[in-house]
């Protein structure tokens, strides 16, 4: 690459990546020189202010046209904007959480470890929703995943987070083999890895034959993906890392990783086989005929997911179970294809990002108290803070999707999708009946929270990021519950992704 | 004359008081009932003087209220793909009930004197418990009636669930879950709709449906009809759904039940009139023979398991759904007398169970018991309140010159006209409800007694306040129905003008 070329590429579009990448960088060499003895919380802070220095570069990017860069490998169009906006927010409250979070079982060595960690796979994940080509949404997917094996095992001398660690590994690294796998197979039929060129290939494709094989292909993608955002079938990881990794990784396993996912699932699905036609040229595309397997999967996710929740006596095994149930949710969105479906899938995963980690942070708060997980570390909460129980309560509501929560607008949203067009009663209706079986789990952390008396009267000492976290939380959603129009109208106003997504 | 402002503050001033409640001690037991109290009489005062308003042959429609709320977006960024607006108005019948929450809430707060812990946030989910209900008569469109709906549902869940009797949680549950299901089944119906109409207003909901070319089958609106009839029969209840309500209404406190009988139950009825005969007409009339049988059902039933129960409470339980079974016998009969008489019943059982459950509340406080045969002799002890007890059961089997008998006489003459064998084999219900409450009431007042009664007082001080008021609004509708009626009047003929009769 010539000097002038490299000038001529607008590097700019970057300089989210770029900051995140620097500040990596500049943690690194200030863990190696900082004296032993100096606390590394200041790290963390640094980190934070660099998630939020990327995040106003993304937002300033908004409501122009699409950039590209590097043959089209990465691009930055309305729905990397928004989604990346999502992570960056995400990861910041996840920061607040880490920089809160101290443990008897000594992290405090690793500390500065975790943040470096903690921002590489943020970069992957910023990078998968940005990358407009097979490679890089592969090279973005596996920057995420492999520094979040080693955050599950970041407490090194605990043998379950040894476990979850292990065991993440190895169901990760199979998943991704697996989509490889069948992404090798699109590459084969279309001969190029950029999305939108497999896109105008594959629908002129007029050999039914290899729509079948790309079917197949399609197939594969989705299980290796959906071991990504732990739908069922394939789940069984979820709890195990989730409840043996370090409070703060559960918190992103749960929401940032999670997102990244729904991320390449819409990207990749989307793109590809949203254009791909089955049958010849103008026939119906590929993934309208394989609607009735996400369906599927979409329905076992919610019904196993909040099902097994109601047995679990650890609070972060059945958010883990929580958690496989709202992807469930969000599976649902995307069987229904309907013309609001990047709206409601990114509304909700805003409403899940803020219930999701305000809880997260109460789950910090309480299990570090009592230095056990269980659900019945909760009792009397509300004797012992009130204010703690009262916001946990909200959050728990609105996970439950009760009116007036953020939570409720984004069930909503879905809902009308799946009416909407073809509808999908069925679906529709399993999203409803589990909604209400997660009542039971939800109530009854409330239950130990308000109705129990207390086993041990003390009170909590709540740290800064914590207090952070649990106020963007709870304001956030109410505020998007009972005005949800201030966040979709940055959406409708700023951003055209049905434009932008399928244009060069 | 635009009042819609006056509308938005009666639903939202219990809020105010919430807010109010969270910033004072949480010791400070006096001034928190007081306050908790206080907050609820704004929202009275404003549905009397809308009453008022009615009254001086002024409009209602002054009082609705439209602002935008939310839009989601879809294909085309400039047009709205679907959008819900902030709409709150007030018909006859919609007035009526506000007026009934807003008194019942107001004299619910002063029976919650007797709450004996926790008082601040008591007040405060009871003060959420009132905006809720207030809204959801009022609201003007589904999804926001939806909204207010399932705000009812969790204070009421904490209010039963932390200050309730014994078995209070498994009571707490039970309501929480079948309440839930049937607003999951209900936010179905609500969705499909505003999927196939692209509006959730219910007036509008109702001229879509009325014509004839909408997007919707018959048999899609059948569907729909029976998930809403399931949904509110949840809520009102109907036979084989009401085992929640037993459990809620014999382990909540007193004050509690007061609201749940006399207004939450109610907005199972209130579904059922607005949106079954209202945006379901045809297939209302479909299913009117079913519906007078489930109402017959209910009825007997409700009347039969009252007449073996030991316990007060569970006497008033299963004569609340032998009520609520009059509800239903009156609108099956699909007539002007039929429909009046289950609006009247809605209003006039509101008003008894609400007064019973208060004196309830009142002997439980003094001799810790709600069982008949433990409260044998009340008349020796608590004269007063035997003499009330004695007047609200009377109200409550149909006494003429009480409301009870405007409602009963006015559902079955409806009934009589259209199904004359259903009708004649309800009336048993009827006998068998001057039984159960006879048996029940006597035993108590002129009952043996099994204590003694010295140094237990009898009705003292503020407790007059609520059984006055309610008696003598039981009385006022018994002797002067039209305070009822003339409201009620507009909203009849569009139900009428809507059954095509």
């Amino acid at each position: 690459m010539s000097a002038d070329t490299f000038q001529s590429i607008n590097w700019s579009i970057l300089t989210p990546e770029f900051i995140i990448l620097g500040v990596i960088a500049i943690l690194i060499l200030l863990d190696l020189f900082m004296p032993k003895t100096l606390s590394r919380k200041i790290l963390g802070w640094i980190g934070i202010a660099a998630i939020l220095a990327a995040l106003i570069f993304t937002l300033n990017m908004a409501g122009g046209p699409v950039r590209t860069i590097l043959d089209n490998t990465f691009r930055v169009d309305s729905f990397a904007i928004a989604f990346k906006s999502l992570l960056l927010v995400g990861a910041a409250l996840v920061m607040f959480l880490a920089t809160s979070y101290e443990t008897k079982a000594g992290l405090e060595r690793y500390e500065a470890e975790f943040y470096y960690i903690f921002l590489s796979a943020l970069l992957g994940a910023m990078v998968m929703t940005s990358s407009g080509d097979l490679i890089t949404l592969y090279v973005g997917l596996e920057l995420l995943s492999i520094p979040s094996y080693i955050l599950a095992g970041m407490r090194k001398f605990d043998s379950k987070s040894n476990e979850a660690a292990m065991k993440y590994v190895i169901s990760g690294g199979i998943s991704s083999a697996i989509a490889l796998f069948g992404m090798s197979y699109v590459y084969g039929i279309a001969g190029s890895t950029d999305l939108i060129e497999i896109a105008s290939k594959l629908s002129m494709l007029a050999d039914g034959q290899q729509a079948y094989l790309l079917g197949l292909a399609f197939l594969m993608i989705f299980v290796g993906l959906a071991f990504k955002i732990s739908a069922a079938p394939f789940h069984m990881w979820a709890p195990d890392v989730y409840q043996g990794a370090p409070t703060p990784v559960t918190a992103f396993l749960s929401v940032v990783s999670k997102t990244a996912g729904f991320v390449i699932v819409i990207r990749v699905l989307l793109t590809v086989f949203g254009a791909a036609a089955s049958n010849g040229p103008n026939s119906m595309p590929i993934i309208m005929n394989m609607q009735d397997y996400i369906a599927v999967i979409a329905g076992a996710t919610m019904i196993i997911g909040n099902v097994v929740a109601l047995k679990q006596s650890d609070i972060k095994r059945m958010f883990a179970y929580s958690s496989i149930a709202h992807a469930g949710y969000l599976l649902v969105a995307v069987t229904s294809l309907s013309a609001n479906m990047f709206y409601s899938i990114w509304f909700y995963l805003l409403a899940y990002l803020l219930m999701n980690l305000g809880a997260f942070a109460v789950i910090q708060v309480v299990s570090e108290k009592s230095g056990s997980t269980k659900i019945a570390d909760f009792a009397g909460l509300y004797r012992r803070s009130p204010v703690l129980a009262v916001a946990m309560g909200i959050l728990l509501i609105s996970l439950a999707g009760f009116p007036g929560t953020a939570g409720f607008i984004g069930k909503l949203n879905i809902f009308a999708g799946a009416f909407a067009g073809d509808p999908h009663y069925v679906l529709a209706s399993v999203m409803i009946a589990t909604t209400v079986v997660s009542y039971f789990y939800y109530f009854g952390v409330m239950t130990q929270m308000f109705f129990r008396p207390a086993e041990d009267e003390s009170k909590f000492n709540l740290p800064f990021g914590i207090i952070i976290v649990l106020i963007v939380a709870v304001a956030g959603s109410i505020l998007f519950g009972l005005m949800p129009n201030l966040a979709l109208d940055f959406m409708n106003n700023h951003l055209d992704i049905l434009n932008d997504f399928f244009g060069q | 004359m635009n009042l819609g402002w006056a509308l938005t503050l009666l639903v939202l001033f219990p809020l105010l008081g919430i807010v109010v409640l969270a910033f004072m001690p949480k010791t400070a037991e006096k001034s928190i009932k007081l306050v908790g109290f206080l907050a609820t009489l704004p929202s009275l005062l404003l549905a009397l003087a809308a009453y008022l308003h009615f009254k001086w042959g002024k409009d209602l429609a002054d009082f609705a209220v439209t602002h935008d709320w939310i839009q989601f977006r879809g294909m085309n960024a400039d047009e709205p793909y679907f959008s819900v607006n902030f709409e709150l108005g007030l018909s006859g019948f919609q007035l009526i009930l506000v007026v009934l929450t807003a008194v019942v809430a107001t004299l619910a707060a002063i029976a919650s004197k007797y709450v004996k812990k926790e008082w601040k946030g008591y007040y405060m989910l009871f003060l959420l418990l009132e905006t809720g209900m207030l809204g959801v008569f009022t609201a003007e469109n589904l999804i926001l009636f939806f909204l207010f709906f399932e705000i009812t549902l969790i204070p009421t869940f904490f209010l039963i669930g932390k200050w309730g009797y014994f078995e209070k949680e498994k009571a707490a549950y039970s309501f929480l879950i079948y309440n839930g299901l049937g607003s999951a089944v209900l936010l179905i119906v609500i969705m499909i709709l505003f999927a196939k109409t692209g509006t959730t207003n219910i007036e509008i909901l109702k001229s879509i449906m009325a014509d004839p070319s909408a997007p919707l089958s018959g048999d899609l609106k059948l569907g729909l009809f029976i998930a809403l009839l399931i949904a509110f029969g949840v809520k009102l209840p109907i036979f084989p759904l009401h085992s929640w309500m037993l459990k809620v209404h014999v382990q909540a406190p007193p004050a509690v039940v007061m609201i749940h009988s006399g207004i939450l139950l109610k907005i199972g009825a209130y579904g059922l009139i607005r949106f079954g005969l209202g945006i379901f007409p045809e297939q209302f009339e479909k299913l009117a023979t079913l519906l007078a049988i489930l109402g017959v059902i209910n009825l007997l039933y409700g009347a039969f398991l009252a007449f073996i129960q030991t316990d007060f409470k569970m006497v008033l339980a299963y004569s609340s759904i032998s009520h609520m079974g009059i509800v239903l016998i009156g609108l099956a009969a699909m007539n002007e007398a039929g429909v009046q008489g289950a609006i009247f019943q809605v209003i006039s059982h509101g008003l008894i169970s609400a007064l019973l459950f208060f004196l309830v509340g009142v002997l439980y406080e003094r001799t810790d018991t709600s069982l008949i045969e433990n409260l044998g002799g009340l008349a020796k002890g608590m004269p007063i309140a035997a003499g009330f007890l004695l007047a609200a059961a009377m109200a409550s089997l149909g006494l003429p010159g009480m409301s009870g008998f405007v409602s009963e006489f006015m559902a079955f003459l409806g009934l009589f006209n259209e199904l004359p064998w259903v009708a004649a084999v309800g009336t048993l219900g009827i006998i068998l409800t001057a039984a159960y409450l006879l048996r029940a009431v006597l035993g108590m007042t002129f009952g043996q007694a099994h204590r003694e009664f010295a140094g237990i007082m009898d009705l003292r001080g503020v407790e007059f306040i609520p059984v006055v008021v309610l008696t003598f609004l039981i009385v006022l509708i018994g002797v002067y129905p039209s305070v009822l009626s003339a409201p009620l009047q507009a909203t009849l003929e569009t139900i009428m003008l809507g059954l095509g009769g």
